[in-house]
C-alpha cells in the first residue's frame, strides 16, 4: 500500500522540491525567498526596531508582528487584494509558530515585522511561509532557540502522505499541516482539516516531523551557503 | 565534549558543547548543552564559548561613542536616532548646562552629533551628552552605515585599518560603535572610501582582510600594488571592545590646531604692535627731550 504512486509522480514520503535562497532583499534587514513545488513565496523581516504603536509594545520583551499576504495574481481565480479572513489566521498562527523560538528578552519595548508575500501558491503556503520567514528571522540576526520548520501531511484516497499539494489538499480526505523546532521536536502548530481516525492522525504526525527534519537541512544549506567563506 | 572549533560558522539552535564550557553572549543552555542564538562566528576563549553575530541591531550600552541625527527638537531637549531599536534623548542641560538659550539655534533637524552615551535606563531610553573631546556637530561630510557587530573589523587591531584608510585616502573618519561611520575628504576620495567600508562589511569574516584592503586601496589610488613586506600574523578578529582612542586624539589635535590659530587671529603680532608704539614714542623722543623711560616701561607691563 505504500508503494502507491501520488498523481504528480511521488511517493508518498516524497517532498515537492525546494529552493530556499536567503537575503535576498537589500534593504530589509532579513529576507528569505522559498519554492516549494509551485509555491513562490518571499519573505521579509524588519527589526527589532522602535514602533509607533505603542500600545502593542511589552516593557519586558520583544513583540513581533506577523503579515501573510497573497499577491492577486497568486492563484487561477483573481484573488480580491487586501486581508480577508483566511489570511488574517494565518498571520496569526505563523506569528504564534515562530514565537516560542524567539529571544528577544534583550530587546525590550521592540517590534520585529515580518512580512509574508506569496507571490504563486499551490497548496501548503502556511507551511512554506513558516519555514521561509524563520529563515528570514535567521538572516536578519534575531536571536532564536531553533529555526522553526513547517510542513504539512494528509490523507489523500485513504492513505497518509506528506506535503500535499494544491490538487491533493482539495480532493484530499485531511490536511495536518504542523512547525517545530527540529532540535528538540517541540510542535508549536498543530492544525488539522478534514477527518482522521486516532492512528491515522498520529502516524500523519510523524510523516509531518520526519518532513520537517528534512526541510530544516535544507534551510540550514540555504543560511551556509549564504555567508560560507570562499 | 566540544562539536565546534574556533571561527566556525554556526546557525541557531546549533549544538556547540557540553556543559564543561562556559556558555558567553550569542548562547544559551539547554539541558546541558550550549546552543547558539545567532548566526555568526565562534569565538573559544578559556573554555568560555561566544557567538559573534554577523549582523545585529545596535543597542545603546553606557559610555559608548555614538552617531547620531536629530529628530526633533522638544522644549528642553533633542530627540536623536542613533541607528537603534530605541532613540536617544540630549537633554539641553548636557549642552549648555543652566545657560538658557533657543535649542533649534543650536541643533536642528537634520544636523549629525557626535555623542556619549550618558545613560541607559530600564526600558533601554539612551540619554545622551557631549562631554569629552572631538564631540559635538558634524560639518560637512557622508555618513556610511555598517552592522554595528563590524565596527571592531573595520577599526582594526589597534586601529591598524582605519589607519591605513585614513592615511591612504587622506579624509577624516569618525567611527560610532552604533556602526555609523562619517567620512569627510575629498570628493572622490569620500566615494571610494564608503566603497572600501562596505568592502570590510562584506567580508568581515574573512582572515587577512587588511592586506586585501591594502592592495585594493594602493591599486585605487596609485594605480600599483605596495611593495612587498614580510610580516603578516595572521590576524585575528578584535573581539574586544573598539578602542576608539585614535580619532579623537586626532579630533584633539585638530581642536587644538584650530584654537592656536584663533588665538593667533585674536591678538595678531603683540610683538608688532609693541614696535609700533616704540617706533611712536622713539619719535616722541626725538621730537621731545624728556620723559624717555616711562613709556617704554608701561609697554613692556602690558606685554
Amino acid at each position: 500500500m505504500s508503494d502507491m504512486i501520488r498523481k504528480d509522480g511521488r511517493k508518498y514520503n516524497e517532498l515537492r522540491p525546494i529552493k530556499i535562497e536567503a537575503g535576498v532583499l537589500e534593504r530589509a534587514d532579513g529576507s528569505a525567498y522559498l519554492e516549494v513545488g509551485g509555491n513562490k513565496i518571499l519573505v521579509a523581516v524588519y527589526g527589532p526596531r522602535e514602533s509607533y504603536i505603542r500600545r502593542l509594545l511589552e516593557p519586558n520583551t520583544g513583540v513581533i508582528r506577523c503579515r501573510y499576504n497573497m499577491a492577486p495574481f497568486s492563484v487561477d481565480d483573481r484573488k480580491r487584494p487586501g486581508p480577508d479572513r483566511r489570511s488574517s489566521e494565518i498571520s496569526k498562527i505563523t506569528a504564534d509558530a515562530l514565537r516560542p523560538a524567539l529571544m528577544l528578552e534583550n530587546y525590550p519595548r521592540s517590534m520585529i515585522d515580518i512580512y509574508i508575500e506569496v507571490i504563486e501558491a499551490e497548496g501548503g503556503t502556511r507551511c512554506a511561509g513558516i519555514t521561509a520567514a524563520s529563515v528570514a528571522l535567521v538572516d536578519a540576526g534575531v536571536p532564536m532557540k531553533d529555526i522553526v520548520v513547517g510542513c504539512a501531511a494528509g490523507k489523500v484516497n485513504d492513505e497518509i502522505v506528506l506535503d500535499l499539494s494544491e490538487y491533493e489538499d482539495k480532493e484530499g480526505q485531511a490536511d495536518v499541516p504542523i512547525a517545530m523546532m527540529p532540535r528538540t521536536g517541540e510542535i508549536t502548530l498543530l492544525q488539522s482539516d478534514g477527518n482522521l481516525t486516532e492512528e491515522e492522525f498520529a502516524k500523519a504526525i510523524d510523516l509531518a516531523m520526519e518532513g520537517c527534519r528534512q526541510v530544516s537541512e535544507l534551510q540550514k544549506e540555504a543560511l551556509m551557503k549564504k555567508y560560507a567563506t570562499e | 565534549m566540544i562539536y565546534v572549533e574556533n571561527k566556525d560558522l554556526v546557525i541557531p539552535g546549533q549544538i556547540l558543547a557540553d556543559e564543561e564550557y562556559y556558555s558567553g553572549r550569542g548562547t544559551f543552555k539547554e539541558n546541558g548543552k550550549i546552543c547558539s542564538s545567532l548566526m555568526g562566528l565562534v569565538s573559544l576563549r578559556n573554555k568560555k564559548l561566544r557567538v559573534i553575530p554577523l549582523k545585529s541591531k545596535y543597542v545603546p550600552k553606557k559610555g559608548d561613542v555614538v552617531i547620531g541625527k536629530i529628530n526633533d527638537v522638544r522644549f528642553s531637549m533633542w530627540d536623536v536616532d542613533i541607528n537603534s531599536p530605541y532613540s536617544g534623548i540630549l537633554p539641553a542641560f548636557e549642552v549648555f548646562g543652566r545657560e538658557k538659550k533657543e535649542l533649534n539655534k543650536v541643533y536642528d533637524v537634520g544636523d549629525v552629533l557626535f555623542l556619549r552615551v550618558v545613560d541607559v535606563d530600564e526600558i533601554k531610553k539612551a540619554k545622551l551628552g557631549l562631554k569629552g573631546r572631538g564631540m559635538g556637530k558634524f560639518k560637512g561630510g557622508i555618513i556610511v552605515d555598517i552592522a554595528p557587530t563590524k565596527v571592531p573589523r573595520l577599526i582594526g587591531k589597534k586601529g591598524s585599518m582605519i589607519n591605513m584608510i585614513k592615511d591612504k585616502t587622506k579624509c577624516k573618519i569618525v567611527v560610532g560603535q552604533n556602526g555609523l561611520v562619517w567620512v569627510r575628504g575629498d570628493e572622490d576620495m569620500e566615494q571610494l572610501t564608503k566603497n572600501i567600508i562596505h568592502l570590510i562589511e562584506a567580508e568581515a569574516h574573512t582572515s587577512g582582510l587588511t592586506n586585501k584592503i591594502k592592495n585594493k586601496l594602493y591599486l585605487a589610488i596609485d594605480g600599483e600594488l605596495p611593495p612587498e613586506e614580510v610580516e603578516e600574523t595572521e590576524e585575528e578578529f578584535v573581539l574586544e571592545k573598539p578602542k576608539l582612542q585614535n580619532f579623537k586624539e586626532e579630533l584633539e589635535q585638530e581642536e587644538k590646531e584650530a584654537e592656536e590659530k584663533k588665538e593667533k587671529e585674536d591678538k595678531p603680532n603683540i610683538a608688532e604692535v609693541i614696535e609700533e608704539l616704540k617706533r611712536k614714542n622713539m619719535k616722541k623722543d626725538n621730537t621731545l627731550s624728556y620723559g624717555d623711560n616711562s613709556n617704554n616701561s608701561f609697554i613692556l607691563n602690558n606685554k
